[in-house]
Parts: structure tokens; C-alpha cells; sequence
């Protein structure tokens, strides 16, 4: 908002900080000031903490410079739990201020303030938590999994990471430094509109989101080229792990749906900038253009979230069933199929927009037919289950978590589907409860599933199970009581983004999901506490094998965690399930004859360019018309000036290879394995 | 260097242990060698599908501004086909057929958008702004 400061700005004051002021900063919003302390305790204690370990240095040159793939992931991940920490905190307050603003109590949270928390918690869930997630998940297991030694562009990798890590600064900013949209997360005109938000939150969301969006398009290229050029010799297409295959889906998918998310965020920035009007409602412009451009990025953009999951749950269910994957070719064709499927279902997040019946019967019967290879998948994962010797490890569990929370969002989706139901239903509580019944059941137990999963590979041990089984109860229960209530309130016509209600009798079912989500609270609580609690406990729970659970694909056939080089030597594949195969057909590790590996240089690049990016997003959104040229001639200058770095690889010699090698054939022997 | 190709050149030195078979994934993926005569259709069939409209448009050849446009859309068409082929050199050899997949894989979706775009924004128009769309039919 534009500052309501008594007397009238200098010119100077404006060329110099655009439309930023002292009254920008929220200082007299007691809620937005204590949460500051709290972030601005925590964050000096970690930075104290990180100075008194003496650990810049390795921070810097291990991780923050690193383009080494493995790395990169865990940052990802990191990055996808501060984030989702900030999501629920935001999803709590939600839920308190409903429960409790009836009648004539009015909640704690001003109207103005609760429309950015809902906006806020959209965005952060869906660009800064599940994005995140699944380009780290990617990141992490794919170059593994076909047995490569990093991505196809290791430094592009880094400035991915960087660029996203960027978008969400500018997003936590917008919390102290004005503040964020109240448009709803995906920025509707004419609402997102400079007539109707005329202050800075729709340009935080706008900025934010482009900086980021490149990184993802970045990401998204690279994992296509890893996939496509870089495989293990023998491995075909159809010998591809099925979490390789949906990474590969996915990344086509963000490949083609982005740059619309680009384009159609690029022509809201210039409406609201420099007064064009392609989404006004006057001269000519059509919001509705926005909601159907914004809508083709959007529902890819739902199964680019959920595929990645759907192939962690194919590896968890053959690994913790003992069997190859049930119907693995259809498996594949399904996901393909999904893939396509997607860009044909848009118009069905807007039916009741206007396009009348015979667009509406198209969209509602294309997005009944995408349900077919969603079911398909399913009974795939039922059959591998089918007659196996099933492991109830914590990945398992949740997938079976999964499996039932899933199905149920599946179905109501189905129902919202139907053009004429959606009519009812339609902006009301009911399709909240279904997209986080899908999200949750199936985006975030999934990655719970993987971070459990995989874990032992990444640091060399396993996690405590007591905490994990305490965190997935209390997800799955505190998912029901949270979201249940609100199917109900749905159906009784309850609409979403409402901060204060009339109607008395509604209350309990706010109460009863205000319960659920402090239970989900929990149960982050606990995970959190369990990753305390296995870092303690790591000498018991160690795993010297590399292949705690008798896993199937190729990223159990190396240490845990696995050395810089992934693999001494490129595997060769010969079937699915390919170091299963291996074990079966007597592999012996290789412990002489080893050659120096050729490596990627780690570079500061990839952060400097993320960090002048903020600065340009900065700059543009409190119109700082200065700083936002020096910054971006400064950024195009510095990306040239990277050109010139050919210092960029370097060897691990021979010595060192067989050195670490060796290393790990003894813990083998050790451990009798 | 790109990891793609240090990962090719550590792939071959590391088939001294014990791998028989040639690592022959990435045979294919030099530069096209497009001939001359190549460069030259193109340019000339790319010069003559700019020429045409231009001439239609300021010779004002034709009586209906409909047929046109559309002639102009159809050359656009065209030249972009010229440019992919001649310039561009897609076809199904290259990258092994990766190439010819992916770009039929963008035109299914840019058809689809564009396509899907255009019928939805009609029936939205027409029912949602019943005035905006007589004065599209009625205007020049």
C-alpha cells in the first residue's frame, strides 16, 4: 500500500527508494513484530552457531558453491522443510482465526492481514514446499538411479537451486518489508489488478515467482538432458527405474507448461507497471484470458507435483513387497498417457466461469478419463503388493497412508469433475478439502515416504522409527479431523477465503479442524524431532551396506552415503530392477583397476547470479527504477564474465578412487555383508 | 565441458574393465551436415514466403480482407516449416528421432493451447459478453 505518511514524499526520496518508506515496515502489527524477533533470534543463533563451529568456510566451499547433484538435492529438501515450517504456520493461524471468529468475536487476525496468510500459504505450499520436494527428490536419486556421476549441466544445477532459494527470500520478505498479496495464490485479475492492488503484494508474488520460475525451467531442462543422454549403458527406456520414468514426465511437463506461467506473469507485471491492458476490464482487456493462460500452466503443474511421488511409491512398494513391480510397462504407458491427459483438463478449475455446456461436457469428460491411468497405477501398486512378503518399514507405511488418503481425494475429484455438481460446489470449502486430500495424501506422504526411504542412502544412516511412526499417525489422523469437517461444511455451501462467520452452528467442525491441524502440527513436530534423534543415535542405526532395505535399482549398488564420483565404475544394466539383477546374477565389487574420474569444479556463480536477481526483484517491485537497471546491467555483465571461468573441472585421481573404494570394501567385510 | 560429455568420456575409458560391448548411445549426435543446395531452398523458398504477402497486402491483390489474412496465416505457417527444416535441420535422424519427438511433442501442445484457447474464450465471450461480441461481428 502506497504509505499514508502525513506529509507528501520528496521527489527525491521517491527517485531514490521508489515507493519504499519506513511505513512500508509493519512495526505496529504486534504479530508480524514478534514473529519477526522469533526469525530474527533464530536466525542469529544459527549464525552464531555456524561461526563458533568455525564452518563458513566449509559451508561455503562444500555446499553453497557445490554443484555436485547429491548436495544440491539435500539443499533442496532443506530448503522445501524451512519452507513448509513457514507454510504451516501460516495454514495454524488460518485455522485459529476461523474457529474462533463467530458472531461477535471477531478472531485475532484483521481481514486485510488474514487475505495475505491464505495467499501466502497457497503459494508457499505449492512453488517454495512441493517444488522444492520433488526437483530435490529428482536431484538426488536420478543421476543415481541410472548410474551417471552428476547431472548433464552440474553448474546450471547450482544456479537452479539458488535462483529458487532467491524467490523464496523475496516471499519471507514480503512478510517485514510491506507485504504480500491478498489476491488468492494464483493472483486473479482485475483483482491482482493495479486498480485493486494498488500496493506491493501482487509485485512480491510476481517477482517471486518469475526468479524461481527459472530456476525450475533451469532444473527442468537439465533433468530432461541427465535422463535422456546420460543413462548407463544397457539401460533402454523401458529398463528405466519407474521413478526415473515420472522424473522424466515431470520434467517434460515443466518444460512445456512454465514458460506460459511466464508469459502470462510477465503480461499482469506490465498491466500493473506500465499500464498496459491485457487483463484490465477496460480498453479491450479480458481477465478471463488470465484465468484460462493461468489454468493450462496449472493443472500441469498438479501432476508435475504429483508424478515424482507416484514413481517413489512404485520403488517403495516392489522394494518393501520383495517383488518386481507389477505391470511395469503399463506403469509407464499410464504416466505418459497422465502426461498428455494433463494439458487437456484446464477449463475444469473454471466451469462455472461461463463457456457453457459444450466446452464444460469435454473438459468434465477428459478429466473423467484421466482418472483411468490414476486407477490404473493404483491397482498396479495393489497387485505388487498382492502375495508379497511385505516389509512395514516407514516407507511402506506411508504408502499405505497413501494408498487410502489418495483414492478418497480421487474420488471427490471425480465428483467436482462433473460440470453440474461443480456448479455447487465450486470456491466452496469442499474443494479445499479435495485438493489437500490429493496434495497431502499424495504429495506429501510421498515425500515423507522418500525422505525415509532413501535417508540411509544419503547420510549413511537410518531413521528412528519410533519418532517416524509417531509423525506418520499423527499425519494421517490429523489430516482426517482437518479436512473431513470441511467436505462437510462444502457440501452445506461454505465458501473458502472467509475470516469471519455468523452462522454459530458452523463452528464445531472449525473447532474439530482447527484440532486436526495442531495433530499434523505434531506430527512435524515429530519428524523434526526424529531427524534430532537419528543424528544422536547414528552409530546404532548405520547402515555400511549401502543397501539397507534390498533395494532393486541402482542407487543401492554404491556406498551410503555415496562417494563424491557416485560410481567407480559405470554400471552395466541389463534388465529392470537392475541392481537387483546384479545381485542375483553374484556381482562382485570391483577392488582394483580403478581410473581417475573426470569432475566438475564447484563455483560461486550460481549464488552471486541468484543474489543480484533478488536484488532486481527488489527493485522492481518498490519501483526503484535505479537500482533495478544497475542490477540487471550488473547481472548480464557478471553472466557474461562467468563465460571466462574455463577453470571448471578437475580429476580425483586414481589413488583417491581406490582409496575410498577400498575404504568401503572393508566396512563391507566388517559387516560380513 | 558439460557433465554429458565428461560422463561420455569417462564411460569409454572405464570399458577397459571388463565391458565388451562399444558404448553407442552417443554416436549420433554431431552436427548435421547440410548441404549447400539445402541453405539455398530454403532461403529461397523463406524469401518468396515473405514476398507474397507483402504484395498482397500492398498491391491490395485480393477483395476480401478475410482470404487475406488467411493466406498470410497459412504463409506463416509455412515459413516457420521452411525455417525448422532448412535451418533448423529437424528431421528424424537427428539426436535418434529425440529431435522429431520433441518437436512433435511442443506442436501437439502449442495446437492444444492455442486451439483450446481460442474455443474456450469464444464460448466465453459469447456468453459472458454478449455486447462485446456484436461489436466484434459488426466491426471491420
Amino acid at each position: 500500500m502506497t504509505p499514508a505518511s502525513a506529509e507528501p514524499r520528496s521527489e527525491l526520496a521517491t527517485l531514490l527508494f521508489g515507493r519504499l518508506s519506513l511505513d512500508s515496515i509493519p512495526y505496529h502489527e504486534p504479530i508480524i513484530v514478534m514473529t519477526f524477533l522469533v526469525a530474527a533470534l533464530a536466525g542469529t543463533a544459527v549464525l552464531a552457531w555456524i561461526t563458533r563451529a568455525r564452518a563458513w568456510g566449509w559451508l561455503w566451499r562444500d555446499w553453497i558453491c557445490s554443484i555436485d547433484h547429491k548436495k544440491i538435492g539435500v539443499m533442496y529438501m532443506i530448503l522445501g522443510f524451512v519452507m513448509l515450517l513457514r507454510g504451516f504456520a501460516d495454514a495454524i493461524m488460518m485455522r485459529a482465526q476461523q474457529a474462533m471468529a463467530f458472531g461477535d468475536a471477531a478472531g485475532y487476525l484483521p481481514p486485510h492481514h488474514y487475505d495475505q496468510i491464505f495467499t501466502a500459504h497457497g503459494v508457499i505450499m505449492i512453488f517454495f514446499v512441493a517444488m522444492p520436494f520433488v526437483t530435490g527428490l529428482m536431484n538426488y536419486i536420478v543421476p543415481l538411479q541410472i548410474g551417471a556421476r552428476d547431472v548433464a549441466f552440474p553448474f546450471l544445477n547450482n544456479f537452479s537451486f539458488w535462483m529458487t532459494t532467491a524467490g523464496a527470500l523475496l516471499v519471507m520478505l514480503s512478510l517485514f518489508v510491506g507485504e504480500f498479496a491478498t489476491t488468492g495464490w494464483l493472483a486473479f485479475p482485475p483483482l491482482s489488478g493495479a486498480d485493486y492492488s494498488p500496493g506491493v503484494g501482487v509485485d512480491y508474488y510476481i517477482w517471486a515467482l518469475q526468479i524461481a520460475g527459472v530456476g525450475t525451467l533451469l532444473s527442468g531442462v537439465n533433468l530432461i538432458v541427465t535422463i535422456v543422454k546420460m543413462r548407463a549403458p544397457g539401460m533402454t527406456l523401458m529398463k528405466m527405474p519407474v521413478f526415473t520414468w515420472t522424473a522424466l514426465c515431470t520434467n517434460v511437463l515443466i518444460v512445456a507448461a512454465f514458460p506460459v506461467l511466464t508469459a502470462v506473469l510477465l503480461l499482469l507485471g506490465l498491466d500493473r507497471t506500465v499500464g498496459t491492458n491485457f487483463f484490465t476490464n477496460d480498453f479491450g482487456g479480458n481477465p478471463m484470458m488470465y484465468v484460462n493462460m493461468i489454468w493450462i500452466w496449472g493443472h500441469p503443474e498438479v501432476y508435475i507435483l504429483i508424478l515424482p511421488l507416484f514413481g517413489v511409491f512404485s520403488e517403495v512398494v516392489s522394494t518393501f513387497a520383495g517383488k518386481r513391480l507389477f505391470g511395469y510397462t503399463s506403469m509407464v504407458y499410464a504416466t505418459v498417457v497422465i502426461t498428455i491427459l494433463s494439458y487437456l483438463v484446464w477449463l475444469h478449475h473454471f466451469f462455472t466461469m461461463g463457456s457453457g455446456a459444450s466446452v464444460n461436457s469435454f473438459f468434465g469428460i477428459t478429466t473423467m478419463i484421466i482418472s483411468i491411468p490414476t486407477g490404473a497405477k493404483l491397482f498396479n501398486w495393489l497387485f505388487t503388493m498382492y502375495r508379497g512378503r511385505i516389509r512395514f518399514e516407514l516407507p511402506m507405511l506411508w504408502m499405505m497412508g497413501f494408498m487410502f488418503t489418495f483414492v478418497v481425494g480421487g474420488m471427490t475429484g471425480v465428483l467436482l469433475a462433473v460440470p453440474p455438481a461443480d456448479f455447487v460446489l465450486h470456491n466452496s470449502l469442499f474443494l479445499i478439502a479435495h485438493f489437500h486430500n490429493v496434495i497431502i495424501g499424495g504429495v506429501v506422504f510421498g515425500v515423507f515416504a522418500a525422505v525415509s526411504y532413501w535417508y540411509p542412502k544419503v547420510f549413511g544412516y537410518r531413521l528412528n522409527v519410533f519418532w517416524g511412526k509417531v509423525s506418520f499417525w499423527c499425519w494421517q489422523i490429523g489430516f482426517l479431523f482437518a479436512f473431513m469437517p470441511l467436505y462437510v461444511l462444502g457440501l452445506m455451501g461454505v465458501t473458502r477465503r472467509v475470516s469471519h462467520f455468523e452462522d454459530m452452528s458452523l463452528q464445531p467442525f472449525f473447532v474439530v479442524a482447527a484440532f486436526g491441524a495442531v495433530l499434523i502440527g505434531v506430527g512435524i513436530l515429530a519428524s523434526l524431532i526424529q531427524f534430532y534423534v537419528s543424528y544422536q543415535r547414528r552409530e546404532q542405526l548405520r547402515d555400511v551396506t549401502g543397501d539397507p532395505w534390498d533395494g532393486r535399482t541402482l542407487e543401492w549398488a554404491t556406498s551410503s552415503p555415496p562417494p563424491e564420483y557416485n560410481f567407480a565404475f559405470t554400471p552395466r544394466v541389463h534388465d529392470i530392477d537392475a541392481w537387483w539383477d546384479m545381485k542375483r546374477g553374484g556381482y562382485q565389487r570391483p577392488t582394483t583397476g580403478f581410473l581417475a574420474i573426470h569432475m566438475p569444479k564447484g563455483t560461486s556463480a550460481g549464488i552471486i547470479l541468484a543474489g543480484i536477481s533478488a536484488v532486481v526483484g527488489f527493485a522492481l517491485i518498490w519501483h526503484i527504477w535505479w537500482l533495478a537497471v544497475a542490477s540487471f546491467a550488473s547481472l548480464v555483465g557478471f553472466a557474461i564474465f562467468h563465460t571466462f571461468n574455463l577453470n571448471r573441472d578437475f580429476h580425483i585421481p586414481a589413488d583417491e578412487v581406490a582409496h575410498v573404494e577400498s575404504a568401503h570394501t572393508r566396512a563391507l567385510a566388517v559387516n560380513g555383508a | 565441458m558439460s557433465a554429458a560429455d565428461l560422463h561420455k568420456a569417462s564411460a569409454n575409458a572405464e570399458f577397459v574393465h571388463g565391458h565388451d560391448e562399444a558404448h553407442d548411445d552417443h554416436h549420433d549426435d554431431g552436427i548435421p551436415h547440410a548441404a549447400f543446395k539445402d541453405y539455398l531452398i530454403g532461403f529461397l523458398l523463406s524469401v518468396l514466403l515473405t514476398a507474397v504477402p507483402f504484395w498482397l497486402v500492398m498491391a491490395d491483390v485480393l477483395p476480401s480482407k478475410h482470404a487475406t489474412t488467411a493466406i498470410i496465416v497459412v504463409f506463416a505457417i509455412a515459413q516457420m516449416l521452411v525455417h525448422i527444416v532448412y535451418f533448423l535441420h529437424l528431421d528424424s535422424r537427428s539426436q535418434g528421432g529425440w529431435n522429431m519427438l520433441a518437436a512433435i511433442f511442443t506442436v501437439v501442445l502449442v495446437v492444444i493451447t492455442i486451439a483450446g484457447s481460442l474455443w474456450v474464450m469464444f464460448h466465453m465471450n459469447d456468453n459472458m459478453m454478449p455486447a462485446m461480441v456484436h461489436e466484434m461481428g459488426t466491426s471491420p
